[in-house]
């Protein structure tokens, strides 16, 4: 028992420092660490490189619980106001996005011959982009006063409302046998889902009430109690528990929002990292090398149409070229959603899933944030471009100094939605 | 002077103007209190030339050197205006016994007849905070009411 309890401590003390190394190494990079976890879980795993045992207990758990913060932190960041403003707003990009991207997974997954729920599930990997990623890789490249970058923003948020609609869609036709009992456990997911939204929206205050106040250890306890609570009554009735934590990070709100934030932040990084550990330990390492070159042509494709996304979106938004590109480069990372949805994919769908979806995430968190720095060279020519296209069709403007377009750019018709304009006067 | 605000959803708010000289410049306000003082490029009016990050502290001083009138200097003016009412701004210390709890635990009103207008924290002003506001070591709470009532809240806030 005794040897037991030191092995265990020993391995998991082991997995967590070198999970701590790798981060660093990928922060050196400008990567993210995302493939690196994966990696490491693929190495760590049977069949991998260097098998452990023991820690596997406390890295099952953990990784669920890793699942419910990921989607409790990302609920946090927006309130229900905020989701429904940029759903009437954006929905027709955000329509595009999942339909372009979804398509070629959905698509890919019935060549393959695999079950429609893999099917399914396929949609949704292609389709979701990482906000995660692409929020840092913005952050780090100093975009965020660019003016494709509410385009971008808004996409993702309505991917992760869209998720909100499709995990529990996926998880109740994982669950169910038979079309009718899958048509009737997705309307009463739908309901469930309903219902909370509307709680949220109308009651927020109230939840909000219910956890707030007290010291920061109470709060923690409370907040963590709460998410526990929601997320295992949502999978009782098969709305998964990542749902069930995503809409009550939506409803609470405020002040408490920011506090539990900063309180549960690195929490969050900690079981996230454990996720992704055990993702690559239940992957079969043997099956990677026939999986990659699948994943590398969805990768292919996925780069292109999460580009021709960014496009359209910023177009719509009265963004010059240069920018289209920027934002269509910044939208291609994919991460932590991919491997969540190909998790709830329980029992044998088929050996080939869980490799494949690994490969395809281990490319594109890679690539993800190098896409952006790498489209940067060509988006400035397209900004040149652009400009002598416009030097020569006005004739007169030519001699015009070059500070013009700033402001032609802010008359155009399409300024983004999001723009209020205050005129405010000085004061 | 068109002043643009655009939310950036997750992350904070934008605002932007085009200078008399046609130069573009924005503020990128996070959550987290950080700012960014951006400046766009000529060329690119898409893209920022140079972006610089601001804490909320080196946010403040900027804006001060810059000119913004500052709330607490009104505040004093007000109080010179008004005879026999008092404004302050007090400080919740790290050992404060409301550190953590709320305004409507702390019953300042019930209690001394001063009001709490606004906190001041991280540079950042909330203005008329509910009952449910919780404050924090650091807040600077400004407070309104008889030069008795004030001097109470001071107690109250130092020891309960």
């Amino acid at each position: 028992m005794h040897v037991h309890v030191a092995t265990f401590f020993v391995e998991l003390g082991a997995v967590l420092f070198g999970l701590g190394m790798l981060g660093r190494l990928a922060g050196r990079l400008g990567l993210s660490p995302i493939p690196l976890y994966l990696l490491a879980g693929l190495a760590f795993g049977s069949g991998g490189l260097l098998p452990l045992g023991a820690p596997e207990g406390f890295l099952t758990t953990g990784s669920q619980v890793g699942v419910i913060l990921l989607l409790l932190l990302l609920g946090l960041e927006y309130s229900a106001e905020e989701l429904v403003g940029n759903l009437r707003q954006q929905a027709p990009a955000g329509l595009l996005d999942l339909l372009l991207n979804g398509t070629p997974g959905l698509v890919f997954a019935l060549l393959m011959g695999w079950p429609p729920v893999a099917a399914l599930a396929m949609f949704g990997i292609t389709a979701i982009s990482s906000s995660g990623i692409i929020s840092k890789v913005l952050t780090d490249l100093g975009r965020l006063g660019n003016r494709e970058t509410p385009t971008v923003l808004s996409v993702l948020v309505i991917e992760d409302l869209a998720m909100a609609v499709y995990l529990p869609v996926l998880t109740s036709v994982i669950a169910a046998s038979g079309a009718w009992v899958a048509t009737r456990s997705v309307l009463i997911a739908l309901a469930v889902l309903g219902v909370v939204l509307l709680v949220a929206l109308r009651w927020g205050q109230q939840v909000t009430r219910v956890v707030s106040g007290g010291s920061d250890e109470v709060v923690l306890l409370r907040v963590l109690g709460v998410a526990l609570l929601v997320a295992g009554a949502a999978e009782a009735v098969h709305v998964s528990a990542a749902v069930g934590s995503f809409l009550l990070g939506i409803a609470l709100s405020g002040e408490l929002a920011h506090r539990v934030q900063g309180l549960l932040g690195p929490l969050r990084d900690l079981f996230a990292a454990v996720f992704f550990v055990f993702f690559g330990l239940s992957t079969d390492p043997g099956q990677l090398p026939s999986a990659l070159l699948l994943a590398l042509g969805l990768a292919v494709v996925g780069v292109a149409t999460k580009v021709a996304t960014g496009w359209v979106a910023a177009r719509r938004a009265g963004v010059g070229p240069g920018g289209r590109l920027r934002a269509g480069a910044a939208l291609v990372a994919r991460g932590e959603f991919s491997i969540i949805i190909v998790g709830l994919l329980t029992g044998p769908v088929h050996d080939l899933i869980a490799p494949t979806v690994a490969a395809y995430v281990l490319l594109m968190a890679v690539v993800g944030p190098l896409a952006p720095r790498l489209a940067d060279p060509l988006a400035r020519r397209l900004v040149v471009r652009a400009q002598a296209r416009a030097a020569s069709s006005a004739p007169g403007s030519a001699s015009a100094p070059a500070s013009t377009p700033a402001s032609t750019a802010a008359s155009s018709p399409g300024v983004h939605p999001d723009v209020i304009r205050t005129g405010r006067q000085d004061r | 002077m068109d002043l643009e605000e655009t939310r950036l959803p997750g992350i904070g708010l934008r605002h932007d103007f085009v200078t008399a000289q046609g130069r573009r410049v924005g503020v990128v306000s996070q959550r987290s209190g950080a700012r960014e003082l951006v400046i766009y490029d000529p060329l690119d009016p898409d893209a920022c030339q140079a972006v610089i990050t601001l804490t909320g502290q080196e946010g403040e001083v900027l804006a001060e050197l810059l000119g913004a009138p500052r709330v607490v200097e009104r505040l004093a003016r007000l109080r010179e205006q008004i005879e026999g009412i008092s404004t302050e701004g007090l400080l919740v210390a790290e050992d404060s016994p409301f550190a953590g709890r709320s305004l409507g635990d702390a019953a300042i009103r019930t209690r001394t007849g001063a009001s709490v207008v606004a906190v001041f924290r991280g540079g950042e002003l909330i203005a008329s905070p509910r009952p449910d506001f919780v404050f924090q070591a650091g807040d600077r709470v400004v407070v309104v009411g008889t030069e008795d009532g004030v001097h109470a809240v001071a107690g109250l806030l130092a020891d309960g």
